[in-house]
């Protein structure tokens, strides 16, 4: 009897050889494990022995048995363990060497750069306002300490519109509805006025590379009781480092505008040479950036604010020029043209 | 304005000083100079004054001679010399060997067989005037031999001021003004300006002349006769060429020399044509010949200077051909005056013809100049023509003066105002270096306006200080942070939408942001057959403001239409809607959205506008949106497809296609629609807080319902009308037309937070719905 299972586990070594894939292996089981398979046969024969013989036999079939379980089990997982292999070396490398597909769109560059300054000025306590595009004569000249003769008023410089409003031909016009806004606030709780304004302007002039009638200003005003020329250079000199990220140096040159007295224009040592003199900046080592000055008392008293008691700067910067200058765009027109080969290459600036 | 630092040291000693230093700081206290410096003179040297002895005719050529002059050397030289007017005992500048003009170093140089030992020098050949048609004639008593550097003034720095930071400080439009900011920058004194005593003429006849017109502030003349030089003084023709004048005749030069030494514009008339000196206007327009032979349309604003009836000069602008000296004039009248400068501004501005002369009187010039000016001129006529004889009085009349400008201040206001310490001292020093009449007690200050300033310049203490601290220098200022309080800064909530609106847009759905102009592309519009519609328009051109941003989107997108076979654009900009009661403008603020597909189809696109819209009111509002279709009021719109955009239940906007025969003249085979918010509508929309929802702990079921619909919104109403809690989404799965017409499946998601929901509570809900539509005729597809 023992003859049996010997020959059993050489037959079932020889096919288990021989099995190579799963369904194979199962039939395999079922041949020998199965309810009608060869051990189980082999166990129904053990009730013709007894004795010591049937002991014997009985332990040699279950040993059969295990084998042949535990064999199935292996190879199964080695089965297994083959096909992931197989399925491994079937995937691909991608090819990653093609130029990605970015479908990304864009922002204005006024808007990149609008955003910049209003983060400097903002985390320096500074309102950001905003004011309409369109404004009286009050508002643009009158409110400034601009006299009715002044050039600036002249038909050919600015656009009036037959109502007698005009399209506001600086950010200055916004100041004197700044002031009102916020005089209570600061004679009344001590707040000083702090407070930004982009917006659009417009002049009356022929278009060119360097020149648009319809471009960007910053206006910028500080309104409390004590302040001075002094601190004037310094939020001028502080901002604008923030702004171009790097020390940069600031000087005042005596400007002539009718709302600020003294006013100034700032120059900032160039950003190409820092100072040394480069084509940039024709080799004199600084760069008109911002016309400045210290409020008129005729303006702040326009604005309900007595300029005895109360001091302060405004400054005006060209978000325009200041957007052509960090990205080196060459003609102002493009910003307005909406071509999309210009535009579209402004996306998040870091 | 070019100005000469020769000039300038006639009236203030800078010996010693680093002139071009000097510059600068002239430009950081004062007035903006240009880059560039021009080192005059400083391109020759070794010319020196030479006299033909003989000439004789080249034989080989016709227009070169062989000279034979005297440079000072003891033997004469041999010169070939082209130049017409050579003749012998001429005095020239001569370039001898070794001499150097420009890059050139001159040296023996044979000129058609002859060799020439040096050169005759034209004025414009060494740089003193742009006189190149024969060889300097110098009649002057030098030597031969004598350097001409030595004599003349040919060595000169010569800088120039950008005439806009001139604007307002009349005073500064000669170089008297100027050597008084050059002897306040160095502490120098400034010297008085050399004049003829005018009294000693009082007892002659006067002029006839009156102002009748209050245009005219003040009116100077005085007669002159004999006057027989014709050619001014070498130094006054290289002072008027370095600062951009041309030398004219002796008369015209004194009068542009004292406009450029002192800002005061004159004019000398032939006396014959200026018998009764009149200032007035005309009631009527007329017709008027300048000395430049041009015509000019005078009009009743414009203020003349007449003889009786007769006008002879623009006043204030230029003078009339017929009144010109001439060759045979013996008496001539000298102007000086001022005008009302806002009148000469205005009249330059009519004529279009603005001169040396109105571009000072614009700034309003010193009445007070005006009779110095005289006693200046007579004192240079003198001084090179001596015979010259004065026949009439100075008539005067001064018939506007500007106030006498005076005030006070205290040291406590310079502190606040500057935010430095600047000693008393130094104020008063610096005020009276400048003219300024200064009395100070203690920290109490009275300062005189001097008249030059007074004109408009200098009113109030602001004024002052930029006086004080201008010179004091701003590179010399202590520079520190105000005392202020600091305050939290809020965000408005307008910015905050716009700033959300952009990011989504250009972030989540690459959109580009594109500006635009506030006015209709008018040919742009006319090449698309969009009608330019009317609005408030400009007084200085045929345009109007814009009432909508879309027209011009469309044009933009014509103009992008290769860029990319799907792309959009958006802008927040303005438009101009109407005017409100008050008659200013309504203006609006719009966010316009303008998409271009070759791609998609134009209701696939327009889905696409719907569900940005829709995610903007989502994810900024947490708000939904709906749409009502309406009816077209522009032209360009297309009447189908045209809807409003409401956002918790107000409109906040309109979505829609082109006009088809504009969309067609964009791109035959493009998808088009474009969508305009009104921001300020979009941002009074309540924005909704997070409402959380706890998550269900058993699982949801989906059921998909197909019906035959056309669209959406009665499948939607009657899931809303079934009223069930335990729907918690409902989508659109899908959408597809077959023969028997269009099919909407409609996705629901159910789902209970204390259970396990079981079919029959889910089929309870879809059958009351299957209901109410089915009532509807509405069939489920099964």
């Amino acid at each position: 009897m023992l003859e049996k299972v010997k020959e059993l586990r050489e037959k079932f070594s020889e096919k288990l050889g021989a099995a190579a894939d799963p369904q194979v292996l199962e039939a395999l089981r079922v041949e020998y494990l199965g309810k009608k398979g060869s051990v189980t046969d082999l166990l129904k024969s053990m009730k013709d022995l007894a004795g010591e013989e049937k002991k014997e036999f009985g332990q040699q079939v279950n040993i059969l048995k295990n084998e042949i379980a535990e064999a199935i089990a292996s190879k199964s997982e080695q089965l297994r363990q083959e096909a992931l292999e197989r399925e491994i070396n079937l995937m691909p490398e991608f090819d990653l060497s093609a130029p990605p597909v970015l479908d990304r769109g864009s922002y204005h560059p006024i808007t990149l750069v609008q955003r910049e300054c209003e983060n400097v000025f903002r985390s320096m306590g500074f309102t950001v306002e905003d004011y309409s595009e369109i404004v009286t004569d009050y508002e643009c000249f009158e409110s400034l300490n601009i006299p009715k003769h002044h050039p600036a008023r002249d038909m050919q410089d600015t656009y009036y519109l037959t109502n007698g409003q005009l399209l506001k031909s600086q950010t200055s016009a916004a100041q004197n509805a700044i002031y009102k806004k916020y005089r209570k606030a600061l004679m009344e709780e001590g707040k000083p006025i702090k407070a930004i304004f982009p917006g659009r302007c417009f002049r009356n002039e022929a278009t060119d590379n360097c020149h648009e009638n319809t471009f960007f200003q910053m206006e910028g005003v500080m309104v409390d009781k004590n302040i001075s020329i002094s601190n004037l250079i310094f939020f001028m000199k502080t901002m604008l480092s923030e702004v171009f990220r790097k020390d940069i140096k600031v000087r005042l040159r005596p400007g002539f505008f009718p709302f600020v007295e003294p006013g100034f224009e700032l120059d900032i040592s160039c950003l190409i040479c820092g100072g040394t003199g480069c084509p940039s900046c024709k080799h004199s080592g600084w760069l008109e950036l911002c016309p400045c000055g210290m409020i008129h008392p005729e303006v702040l008293k326009a604005g309900g604010i007595d300029p005895e008691e109360y001091t302060g700067f405004a400054f005006g910067l060209g978000m325009t020029r200041l957007a052509m200058m960090k990205y080196g765009i060459k003609d102002i027109r493009d910003l307005n043209s909406g071509n999309l080969k210009a535009l579209s290459q402004f996306t998040q600036d870091c | 304005m070019f100005l000469s630092m020769n000039w300038i040291s006639d009236f203030v000693d800078l010996s010693g000083l680093d002139k071009l230093k000097l510059i600068q700081q002239f430009s950081l206290s004062t007035a903006e100079v240009e880059n560039e410096i021009f080192m005059k003179g400083a391109d020759i040297s070794g010319i020196v004054c030479a006299e033909i002895l003989s000439v004789e005719p080249h034989p080989e050529s016709q227009k070169l001679h062989l000279l034979k002059v005297d440079c000072g050397k003891g033997e004469p030289v041999d010169v070939v010399c082209g130049a017409p007017n050579v003749r012998v005992g001429m005095k020239t500048a001569f370039a001898p060997l070794g001499a150097k003009i420009g890059e050139i170093t001159i040296a023996p140089r044979k000129l058609a067989g002859y060799t020439s030992n040096g050169m005759c020098c034209s004025e414009a050949e060494i740089g003193i005037s742009d006189d190149n048609s024969g060889i300097m004639e110098i009649t002057d008593d030098i030597a031969p031999g004598t350097e001409l550097k030595s004599v003349y003034e040919i060595d000169d720095i010569v800088f120039e001021v950008d005439n806009k930071s001139l604007t307002n400080r009349p005073d500064l439009w000669g170089h008297y003004g100027i050597a008084r900011e050059f002897a306040a920058l160095c502490g120098r004194p400034l010297k008085a300006i050399d004049t003829a005593d005018l009294t000693q003429y009082s007892g002659l006849p006067s002029v006839d002349m009156k102002i009748e017109d209050p245009l005219c502030y003040r009116y100077a003349c005085i007669q002159v006769e004999n006057v027989t030089r014709r050619v001014s003084p070498v130094n006054m023709r290289i002072r008027l060429f370095y600062c951009g004048m041309r030398a004219i005749n002796f008369l015209a030069d004194i009068t542009n020399y004292i406009m450029l030494e002192m800002g005061q514009p004159m004019h000398a008339f032939d006396s014959r044509k200026v018998e009764k000196i009149r200032i007035k206007r005309f009631d009527k327009p007329f017709v008027f010949r300048t000395l430049d032979g041009e015509d000019r349309n005078i009009d009743e604003n414009t203020l003349m200077i007449c003889n009786g009836d007769t006008p002879v000069a623009i006043a204030g602008i230029m003078g009339g051909l017929d009144s010109e000296i001439v060759d045979d004039t013996t008496r001539l009248t000298l102007e000086s005056a001022t005008f009302d400068p806002v009148s000469i501004r205005k009249s330059t501005v009519r004529l279009s013809h603005r001169t040396e002369a109105s571009q000072r009187y614009e700034k309003s010039l010193d009445p007070e100049m005006v009779v110095t000016a005289v006693g200046r001129f007579l004192y240079l006529m003198n001084e090179s023509d001596p015979g010259t004889k004065i026949v009439s009085s100075l008539t005067d009349e001064y018939a506007y003066r500007y106030p006498q400008i005076s005030f006070g201040f205290d040291k406590k206001y310079v502190d606040r105002y500057t935010g430095i310490e600047i000693d008393n001292a130094t104020i008063v020093k610096t005020l009276e270096s400048l003219g300024f009449g200064v009395k100070n007690t203690g920290d109490d200050f009275t300062v005189d306006i001097p008249s030059w300033r007074a004109t408009k310049d200098v009113t109030i203490k602001a004024d002052i200080i930029e006086e004080i601290t201008r010179i004091y220098g701003y590179d010399n200022f202590d520079v520190h942070t105000a005392e202020s309080p600091l305050y939290p800064v809020r965000i408005s909530a307008e910015k905050n939408v716009e700033e959300q609106i952009k990011d989504m847009l250009v972030k989540r759905f690459s959109l580009h942001e594109v500006h635009s102009y506030v006015w209709p592309y008018y040919d742009e519009f006319k090449a698309l057959g969009i009608e330019a519609e009317d609005n408030i328009r400009l007084v200085s051109a045929p345009m109007a403001i814009r009432k909508n941003i879309a027209p011009t989107q469309l044009c933009q997108i014509k103009l992008n239409s290769a860029y990319a076979p799907d792309f959009g654009i958006f802008e927040i900009g303005r438009v101009v809607d109407g005017l409100k009661e008050d008659g200013l403008c309504n203006e609006k603020k719009i966010l316009a959205i303008t998409l271009f597909s070759k791609v998609d189809s134009t209701e696939k696109l327009y889905l696409r506008l719907r569900d940005i819209i829709a995610v903007l009111a989502d994810d900024i509002k947490h708000q939904s949106v709906s749409f009502e279709s309406i009816a077209p009021s522009h032209s360009w719109q297309h009447p189908r497809n045209l809807n409003s955009i409401v956002c918790d239940g107000k409109k906040i906007g309109e979505m829609g296609l082109p006009y088809p025969s504009i969309a067609v003249k964009i791109d035959k085979k493009a998808s088009i629609v474009y969508a305009e918010i009104e921001i300020e509508a979009f941002t009074a929309v309540e924005a909704l807080g997070i409402s959380y929802e706890e998550p269900s702990k058993y699982p949801e079921i989906e059921v998909d319902l197909t019906f035959r619909s056309s669209v959406f919104a009665p499948l939607a109403e009657a899931v809303k009308n079934a009223k069930s809690a335990l729907v918690r989404r409902v989508s659109q799965a899908d959408i597809y037309d077959d023969e028997n017409g269009r099919a909407i499946t409609m996705r629901l998601v159910f789902a209970d937070n204390s259970k396990t929901l079981t079919r029959e509570e889910v089929t309870e809900v879809t059958d009351k719905i299957i209901e109410e539509l089915s009532a509807k005729g509405i069939a489920l597809k099964v």
